[in-house]
């Protein structure tokens, strides 16, 4: 098991076990956004719940962050040594011949969602953390729904997270998969595996979109 | 046809190298790609001018020593075919055609069109074969059942020419779809298991040494590889090393 991060397979098993662990997370982004638009009520237990319980915040929190760095850290560590890997590019190179334009740009996909998470971060999760942590303020009955929708009243910024899913779907639509051929899946199984993955890179992001637009046009309070 | 030829002229390891244009005229559809090179070359030499050099053996794309980059993929724009096995025909009058060295860093430039591909040698040599006890009591492989299913795969994944298309169409200069196959053709027979922990994790340890990139899977290589070789043994090559890491 020693230096399994040494080798190019144990580094894209790691690639790949950290892809599975943030493509269930934003499942469950998605589910409790999506309790916004349902319910506001519920919207806001289940956010008090996550922002204050200590096993959310002090065990799944920083896994969490950690997962995030490493496969940020780890997708520009693999863009780099595969660039050493060919150091004179061809004069005429026909990718599009034999692969998906998604495939060939992970890294450019990858970069978008990390501008994008940085201003995410900076929207709520950075606020919040000052509030809780810095000011030392309760959390007990506030109303995290109304500053959901305070954000996205801001056409900009809905743009900027509209834009972000279209990465993050162009991101998904080769991740999925890739992440199940990498620890090895690729049996009778792939096919059907295949079309859920699509449908996951497409209605997720599509979902976060529908909430963004949601709370801009509706802005119900 | 006539034709434009934009070649990669290098005269050695050491030199820059760079494109050099050449004009060809009456080219006949049913000549092969490789004929094609060898009428220019002719003219090149009558001329008093330096061949273009480029590898090739068999001529019958079972050898894997053609090579080629041409307009922009591994063994030009047919399907399931080396160069040797390429016809002009694929091409129409007054096209300009790119004919570039496969490129990896893993895979230097010897002369021209001319590439090392010793490394996959030494992959093989890492690991890539059975010990076979040569006492007098080997058991004859026939007398061995083999599931069908798994003697299929493994013969599928034996077709690999080695020729390393896979290498030089990938974004990342993998190898790991050569080393797939090279791997797979002995996981799935029982003569391959007794070696399977140390070949795997071997092979993979000498690919990674000589320079080759890590795999997004992007599945250009199954595209790109004459033979067909699917991703399913690069699959299978990750969890074959998988289960050796766990185990070595
Ligand atoms: S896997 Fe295919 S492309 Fe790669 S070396 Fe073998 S035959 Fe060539
Ligand atoms: S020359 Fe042998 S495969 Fe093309």
């Amino acid at each position: 098991m020693s230096g399994i991060l040494n080798s190019s397979i144990g580094r894209k098993f790691a690639m790949a076990l950290s892809a599975f662990f943030l493509m269930f997370f934003l499942l469950q982004h998605f589910v409790i956004n999506l309790l916004s638009v349902i319910s506001p009520e519920t919207f806001n237990e289940v956010s008090y719940f996550m922002g204050n319980n200590p096993f959310v915040q002090f065990l799944l929190q920083p896994v969490l962050l950690i997962g995030v760095l490493f496969h940020f850290i780890m997708g520009f560590v693999l863009e780099i040594k595969n660039r050493k890997a060919r150091q004179i590019s061809y004069a005429k190179n026909n990718g599009g011949a034999n692969s998906s334009w998604m495939s060939r740009n992970m890294i450019w996909s990858g970069g978008a969602i990390l501008l994008f998470m940085i201003f995410h971060f900076n929207d709520f999760w950075v606020p919040e953390i000052v509030e809780k942590y810095v000011e030392g303020k309760s959390q007990l009955g506030k109303d995290f729904h109304h500053h959901v929708v305070e954000m996205f009243l801001d056409p900009l910024r809905v743009g900027v997270y509209v834009l972000a899913f279209v990465f993050l779907a162009l991101h998904l639509l080769h991740g999925f998969d890739s992440a199940f051929q990498s620890v090895g899946a690729n049996n009778k199984y792939t096919k059907g595996l295949k079309t859920f993955g699509k449908l996951y890179a497409i209605l997720v992001p599509l979902g976060f979109v529908f909430i963004a637009l949601y709370h801009h046009f509706f802005h119900i309070h | 046809m006539n034709l434009t030829l934009k070649i990669w002229r290098q005269k050695n390891a050491n030199d820059k190298g760079k494109m050099v244009d050449y004009q060809i005229s009456d080219v006949s559809p049913d000549m092969s790609f490789l004929e094609m090179l060898d009428v220019l070359n002719e003219q090149l030499i009558n001329k008093g001018d330096d061949p273009v050099a480029f590898d090739h053996d068999c001529r019958e794309g079972i050898c894997g020593m053609c090579s080629l980059y041409i307009n922009g993929e591994a063994h030009g724009p047919d399907r399931g075919v080396t160069t040797c096995q390429l016809h002009m025909r694929m091409f129409n009058d007054g096209d300009t055609i790119y004919i570039e060295p496969f490129r990896a860093s893993a895979f230097p430039v010897v002369k021209d069109l001319i590439v090392d591909r010793s490394a996959f040698d030494r992959i093989q040599h890492a690991g890539g074969f059975i010990s076979v006890n040569t006492s007098g009591n080997t058991i004859d492989a026939n007398a061995i059942p083999v599931e069908k299913h798994n003697a299929d795969k493994a013969f599928e994944a034996a077709t690999c020419i080695g020729c390393g298309a896979c290498v030089a169409t990938c974004k990342n200069s993998s190898a790991m779809l050569f080393v797939g196959a090279k791997v797979s053709q002995f996981a799935l027979l029982p003569q391959g298991q007794v070696e399977a922990t140390d070949r795997v994790l071997n092979m993979v340890k000498q690919m990674d040494e000589e320079g080759f990139g890590n795999c997004t899977n992007t599945g250009a290589c199954e595209v790109e590889c004459p033979k067909g070789i699917s991703l399913e043994n690069i699959a299978r090559m990750n969890q074959e090393y998988l289960k050796a890491s766990l185990k070595g």
